[in-house]
């Protein structure tokens, strides 16, 4: 089934790993944080007046809007190194990742460029409504791919209303032709974003953890992806165990747990240069590691003579801050998105349960009551909720408000757990685990628990961390 | 002598412990009893395993003391209970007649908790073990503690039996 996709991926992967440094690591990715990595936006051609303003529609039926997709346009179809069949191919590839962005999150009814009439270069900034609005789409996207003389990428990107026959919106970017996707998924972003009102989130990478083997001698990996599963990456090489990675805000680092000296200890592992650090120097065991928003503090968990507290840590070192001191285990740590508060795990109840306190640790309060347990508390990059996983039998992810209150089960397997949000707040990932076979996976679910799904990763995976969108 | 010893230290690792609310009774049935032989005083190394494996090894570790070289812990909890802290006195003795001898306690947790929680459960759990073999006389730079949370399961199914199994408190000699 997925083994001729996997196959690939390992063995580029095993062949690779001459440079590690005896720190279980791979090569550094170099092409996922290389110069001139960044997205430009520029101006792109269009109608005079501009993108009009204005609700498109309401939110209780943004869900079932028809979108037409077809294939991005291209002035002259020319070699890229984005693809291998030119300019053309490449348009038709990008509107294929816009129409599965839309389709795969319940977000629309999109129809993609494989079931659609290719579109003329001029027709970009002039559409032909006769024929779109003979379709049933009530939007329309189109695109362009133009390769530059400096070899870099332009993507323009427009939406039209079919029915007002006029343009919503309209934006481009240059990128590297290694960065062709993320064009489709500023392109995306900027169609979800226009339509329903929300904050963007596709243009956005995923660390998690890559799960192969038996149940009694699982290999636990560091990996990344983007947000839809394209440019992975093994980050680990598996002979040592690494669990709970957490991407730093801007990218630039990826903080985890490996028990590659024996120990488990929290490392600061450095994309750009390929090496990781201790996040503290000390003999205790290390855990559950996080970034503050603005990735200037770093939390993490040690245990003591067998005792768990939080602490925090300036990102460019220096002294640690204990900020619990309860006998019970202290755990885990989220911050607010204005970095003033900390929503973590404690059983100093006498089970898990969710407390909030301030950043500096003073005035810690329990948030939940109702029945059964909270644990891995996440707080909504939005700041209006905190996902959680609730343990009452099942595990599943749930949500709630930062004062406990409406409780919402957005899941219902047998074990759902470790939530994360999208950047935007809306969607949350975890990752299921099955009974017996202990077989993981990660899923996503929206804030309403009616679009769940599963994200396609080459193994098993569990531990999913969303980061921002990209800088 | 030393069942008075035992007996106030389990006390006070008991009140340490958090005092939790409601749980099944341990002890899964198909683990092998506790060894009720391990109090017979001053048994001779050579004579106890005459030509089997040698003293350093983690086979011989555990012909001294059979089962006794893990135990096991309720849904949550990490407190040493008799039958636990017989399983420790016999450790204790055979690390009493080999002083060379260091070892490593892993704590372990079963599947039923989230992954962080159990890493520092773990700790807890290999935490007491160590504490308790303290207790006993067995010097603390000699015991490792290291937690691998619910990573390493020895029973595979998601069974009430497997997670007893899995929620130990296992000594390794690591040559």
């Amino acid at each position: 089934m997925k083994m001729t996709f996997i196959l690939p991926l390992l063995a580029g992967v095993l062949a690779a790993p001459a440079l590690a440094q005896n720190q279980d690591l791979g090569d550094p990715p170099a092409d996922l944080l290389g110069d001139g990595g960044a997205v430009e936006d520029i101006a792109i051609e269009g109608e005079d007046d501009g993108p009009l303003r204005g609700t498109v529609t309401d939110e209780s039926d943004w869900e079932d809007l028809g979108i037409a997709i077809p294939a991005f346009a291209t002035d002259r179809d020319r070699q890229t190194p984005a693809n291998a069949d030119g300019t053309a191919a490449l348009g038709r590839e990008i509107a294929r990742v816009i129409t599965a962005n839309l389709r795969n999150n319940g977000l629309f009814q999109p129809t993609g460029p494989d079931r659609l009439p290719t579109p003329g270069f001029a027709q970009i900034t002039d559409p032909a409504w006769g024929s779109w609005g003979g379709r049933g789409a009530e939007m329309l996207v189109h695109g362009y791919v133009r390769a530059r003389g400096d070899d870099r990428l332009v993507v323009g990107c427009y939406l039209y209303d079919v029915a007002l026959q006029d343009e919503l919106i309209r934006e481009g970017w240059v990128v590297r032709p290694a960065d062709w996707r993320r064009a489709a998924h500023k392109c995306s972003d900027l169609i979800y974003a226009r339509l329903t009102g929300e904050d963007p989130f596709f243009d956005s990478r995923i660390a998690y953890i890559a799960e192969t083997g038996p149940k009694d001698n699982r290999v636990k990996r560091l990996a990344v992806m983007d947000s839809d599963g394209a440019n992975h990456r093994f980050l680990t090489l598996g002979s040592a165990t690494a669990l709970t990675p957490r991407y730093s805000p801007d990218y630039s680092k990826i903080l985890y747990l490996s028990y590659v000296d024996g120990n488990p200890r929290i490392y600061v592992y450095d994309i750009g240069s390929g090496r990781q650090t201790l996040v503290t120097q000390n003999s205790s065991p290390t855990i559950a590691p996080r970034w503050s928003p603005d990735g200037r503090h770093i939390l993490y968990s040690m245990a003591v003579a067998g005792n768990t507290d939080i602490y925090r840590v300036p990102a460019s070192g220096g002294r640690s801050v204990r900020l619990t001191d309860t006998p019970g285990i202290d755990i885990g740590g989220s911050y607010s998105p204005d970095g003033r508060q900390i929503v973590f795990e404690s059983d100093r109840s006498g089970t898990q349960q969710c407390y909030v306190m301030n950043a500096d640790g003073t005035n810690q309060r329990r948030i939940t009551f109702f029945g059964g347990r909270c644990a891995t508390p996440e707080w909504s990059p939005r700041g209006d909720q905190i996902a959680f996983t609730r343990i009452a039998g099942d595990f599943n992810v749930a949500v709630m408000t930062p004062a406990g209150r409406n409780l919402r089960v957005l899941t219902n397997g047998w074990q759902d757990e470790a939530p994360t949000w999208a950047p935007n707040g809306r969607i949350i990932q975890f990752f299921r685990t099955t009974r017996n076979a202990g077989r993981s996976s990660l899923w996503q679910v929206d804030l309403t628990g009616r679009n769940e799904r599963r994200l396609p990763t080459p193994v098993d995976a569990s531990d999913p961390a969303w980061g921002p969108i990209r800088p | 002598m030393t069942i008075a010893v035992s007996k106030t230290a389990a006390a006070v690792l008991m009140t340490s412990a958090l005092a939790l609310g409601a749980c099944a009774k341990k002890a899964p049935e198909e683990l092998p009893p506790v060894q009720q032989t391990t109090t017979t005083p001053t048994p001779t190394p050579t004579a106890a395993v005459p030509s089997g494996p040698s003293v350093g090894s983690q086979q011989h570790f555990e012909q001294a003391v059979g089962s006794s070289s893990v135990i096991y812990f309720d849904t949550d909890r990490f407190n040493i209970d008799s039958s636990d802290a017989a399983a420790l006195q016999a450790q204790a003795q055979y690390f009493a007649r080999f002083p060379q001898l260091t070892f490593t306690i892993e704590g372990h947790c079963d599947e039923r908790g989230t992954r962080e929680y159990n890493l520092a459960l773990g700790e807890r759990r290999a935490n007491a073990a160590k504490n308790y073999l303290v207790s006993l006389g067995v010097s603390p730079d000699r015991i490792r503690t290291v937690s691998y949370g619910k990573e390493r399961p020895v029973a595979l199914s998601s069974t009430a039996a497997a997670w007893a199994q899995n929620r130990r408190a296992a000594s390794i000699i690591i040559n």
